[in-house]
C-alpha cells in the first residue's frame, strides 16, 4: 500500500493470516463496492444523454454566466429601493403569519393524529393520511390554488404557507405528543388530576418547548420559501427577483439576492439564540 | 420545625411561618418574573402579527367572501368517473399519460443527476470544512462560506439564473439542484465527519498513511452509511423540487405541464399530473426510507 508502512513484512503476514476477511473481502462485498459506483455512473450517463447535455451549451452558458456576474458588480437597487424593501417586509410577514396560522391550526389537529392521546386506530390513521396528502402537494401549487381564491398578492402566499405547513406541523406535533414520557402523566393522574389536568400539567410542559422550537425553525425556513412563492405571483420578494432576472437587470437582481442572504442570516442568528434559550429553559424545568 | 399539618403528621418537614414567608415571597417573585417575561414576549409577538397582517394585505372579509371557491376548485379537480365505463374514464383522465410519464422520468433523472453531482461535490468539500481533519483555518473558512452561500441562495434563483445563461431545458435545472445540494450536503457531511472517533485516524496516520489513505481507511468506514443516508434524503427533497419548482421557471421536468394546466384551467389535467407526482414522490419516499433503514442498520459495528 504505502512506502512508509510501519509494520514489518513478517508482522504483516501474521496480520493477514489472522484477519483474512479484511484483506480479501467476500465476493458479494467486492461486487457491491465495484458494481454500485458503476451503476450510479451508468445511470448518470444515461440521464446526461437523455436530458440533452452538451459541452457546447455548457461552454456558452458559462461565458454568459461570467458576463452576468460581471454585470452584478456593484449590486444596486436602482430607483426601486423602496419597492424592494417593502417586498422584503411582505416576505417576512408572509412567513410569520403563515407559520403562526399553521401552528395554531395544527396544534388541536395533532391530538387526533397522536396515538397516545386518541387511542382510536381509525381516527389517527385517517388524520395522518389526510396530513400526508396535503403535505404531498407543493407549496407552490397551494399558492396557485389560493390565487384563484383571494387573488394575486401576499394574502394568497400566507394561506399557501399556512396550509402546507399545517400538514408538516400536524405530523411533527403528533410525533412530539407521542414522545411524551408516561411518568409525568401517570403521576398527575395518580395525584387525582383529571384528563385536562394531565394535558395541562404533564403533557404541555413536555411538548411546548419542542413545539416552540419547531415553529421557530419553520419560521426560519419559511423566510426562504416565502421568497419562492413570489414566482407565481403570491407576493414577496421572489416576484421582483424573477422580474429583474428576466429583464437582465443584473445589479438589481444581485441587490435582491444579497438582501435575502442578509435577512436569512439575521433571522437564523436570532432564532438559533431563541431556540437555545427555550430548550435550555426546558432542561432546567425538567 | 413542625412535623405536622393541622392534626395529621406530615412526611415532609414543614418550616415555621417566619422562615417560610421569605421563601414563599421569592417563589412568588420568580413566578411573577416569568409571567412578566411571557407577557412581554406575547405582546411583542402580537405587535409583530399586527404589523405583518397589514404588510401581507390580510383581508379576512375577502377570504370569507371567496372561501367557497376553494371547495369548488378542489371539486373541479375530481374527474368524472363512473362505474360502468371506469377504464375508459380513467383513460380519458390520463389522456396524455405517455407524455407525462416521459416528463416524470425526466424529472427523476434531473433530481438524480443533480443529487449525484451535489453529493460528490459536497463529499469532496466536507473534509476541508470539517474542523477535526482540516489543518488550515483559512481553507476551512473559505470552504464553509462557500457552502453557506450555495445553500442560502434559494434554489429557484439559481434555476432562473441558469435558465437565462444556458437556455431553457433540463441542464440548468440539474445545475441549480446540484449547487444547492452541494451546500446542503457539504454542511451535513462535514458535521458527520466532525463526530467521528479520532482514534482510527491517529492510528492510520501514525502508520504512515497519506491524507487520502487516512480518509479511505479511517474516516470512510465510520461515515459511509450516514453520508449515503443523507444523500438519499436529499434525493427525496430534490425530487419534490424538480417536480414542481424547476418546471415553473422553465428548467425542465413535469412542472411545466402542471403550470400550463393550472394557468389554462384544465382542471382534470391538473389532478392527473398531481396524482402522478404524488404517487411517484410516495414511492420514492418509501424506497429511500427502506434503504435508509437498511443503512442505519449497517452503521452499528
Amino acid at each position: 500500500m504505502s512506502r512508509h508502512l510501519a509494520v514489518g513484512d513478517s508482522e504483516r503476514r501474521v496480520l493477514m493470516a489472522r484477519h483474512p476477511e479484511i484483506f480479501s473481502p467476500p465476493v458479494q462485498r467486492l461486487l457491491l463496492l465495484l458494481g454500485l459506483p458503476l451503476l450510479l455512473a451508468a445511470l448518470a450517463g444515461y440521464s446526461v444523454w437523455r436530458l440533452d447535455f452538451s459541452i457546447a451549451r455548457l461552454g456558452t452558458g458559462l461565458v454568459h454566466l461570467m458576463q452576468f456576474l460581471a454585470m452584478m458588480v456593484p449590486p444596486s437597487p436602482g430607483p426601486h429601493a423602496g419597492t424592494f424593501l417593502h417586498a422584503l417586509v411582505e416576505t417576512l410577514a408572509i412567513a410569520l403569519l403563515g407559520t403562526l396560522t399553521a401552528a395554531t391550526l395544527a396544534f388541536p389537529f395533532a391530538f387526533l393524529a397522536a396515538r397516545n392521546v386518541i387511542p382510536n386506530f381509525f381516527v389517527h390513521v385517517l388524520a395522518r393520511r389526510f396530513l400526508d396528502v396535503i403535505r404531498g402537494i407543493d407549496v407552490l401549487i397551494w399558492a396557485l390554488v389560493f390565487i384563484n381564491v383571494v387573488g394575486l398578492g401576499p394574502f394568497a402566499g400566507v394561506l399557501a404557507i399556512a396550509v402546507s405547513d399545517f400538514a408538516t406541523f400536524g405530523k411533527l406535533f403528533s410525533e412530539a405528543f407521542e414522545g411524551i414520557t408516561r411518568g409525568e402523566t401517570e403521576g398527575v393522574a395518580a395525584a387525582g388530576g383529571g384528563r385536562l389536568a394531565v394535558i395541562r400539567f404533564a403533557m404541555l410542559p413536555q411538548i411546548l418547548p419542542v413545539i416552540a422550537s419547531q415553529v421557530l425553525y419553520y419560521f426560519e425556513s419559511n423566510t426562504r420559501s416565502a421568497t419562492i412563492i413570489g414566482i407565481v405571483g403570491a407576493g414577496g420578494v421572489g416576484l421582483h427577483i424573477a422580474e429583474q432576472i428576466r429583464v437582465l437587470d443584473w445589479d438589481r437582481a444581485a441587490f435582491l439576492i444579497l438582501l435575502i442572504l442578509v435577512t436569512v442570516a439575521v433571522i437564523d442568528a436570532i432564532s438559533t439564540r431563541l431556540r437555545l434559550a427555550m430548550t435550555g429553559k426546558a432542561t432546567i424545568a425538567a | 420545625m413542625t412535623w405536622s399539618v393541622g392534626h395529621r403528621p406530615s412526611p415532609v418537614p414543614l418550616l415555621p411561618p417566619e422562615q417560610l414567608a421569605p421563601l414563599a415571597g421569592s417563589y412568588r417573585a420568580a413566578v411573577a418574573a416569568k409571567r412578566r417575561r411571557t407577557a412581554v414576549a406575547a405582546a411583542a409577538l402580537l405587535a409583530a402579527v399586527v404589523v405583518a397582517a397589514s404588510g401581507a394585505e390580510i383581508d379576512l372579509a375577502k377570504l370569507i367572501h371567496n372561501i367557497h371557491r376553494l371547495p369548488l376548485y378542489l371539486i373541479g379537480l375530481i374527474p368524472s368517473l363512473s362505474w360502468d365505463h371506469l377504464a375508459a374514464d380513467i383513460g380519458e383522465w390520463f389522456w396524455n399519460f405517455d407524455r407525462w410519464l416521459k416528463l416524470l422520468i425526466d424529472t427523476l433523472l434531473i433530481a438524480y443527476t443533480g443529487t449525484l453531482i451535489g453529493a460528490i461535490a459536497g463529499f469532496c468539500l466536507c473534509f476541508p470544512a470539517a474542523s477535526n481533519l482540516s489543518r488550515r483555518p483559512l481553507m476551512r473558512f473559505v470552504v464553509r462560506r462557500f457552502l453557506e452561500f450555495c445553500r442560502s441562495v434559494p434554489d429557484f434563483v439559481f434555476a432562473l439564473l441558469f435558465v437565462t445563461a444556458f437556455g431553457l431545458g433540463a441542464m440548468p435545472g440539474v445545475l441549480a439542484l446540484a449547487i444547492h445540494t452541494t451546500g446542503a450536503l457539504g454542511k451535513l457531511f462535514a458535521e458527520v465527519v466532525e463526530n467521528i472517533d479520532m482514534r482510527p485516524v491517529e492510528g492510520v496516520t501514525a502508520g504512515g498513511a497519506s491524507g487520502v489513505q487516512m480518509i479511505r481507511f479511517a474516516v470512510l468506514p465510520q461515515v459511509a452509511a450516514n453520508l449515503a443516508s443523507y444523500a438519499l434524503l436529499r434525493f427525496e427533497i430534490n425530487v419534490r423540487g424538480a417536480a414542481v419548482m424547476l418546471g415553473f421557471v422553465g428548467a425542465g421536468g413535469i412542472g411545466q405541464d402542471l403550470l400550463e394546466a393550472v394557468r389554462k384551467f384544465y382542471y382534470t389535467d391538473v389532478s392527473a399530473i398531481l396524482v402522478m407526482i404524488i404517487v411517484t414522490v410516495m414511492l420514492i419516499d418509501l424506497g429511500t426510507e427502506r434503504l435508509r433503514h437498511h443503512l442505519s442498520g449497517l452503521e452499528r459495528p
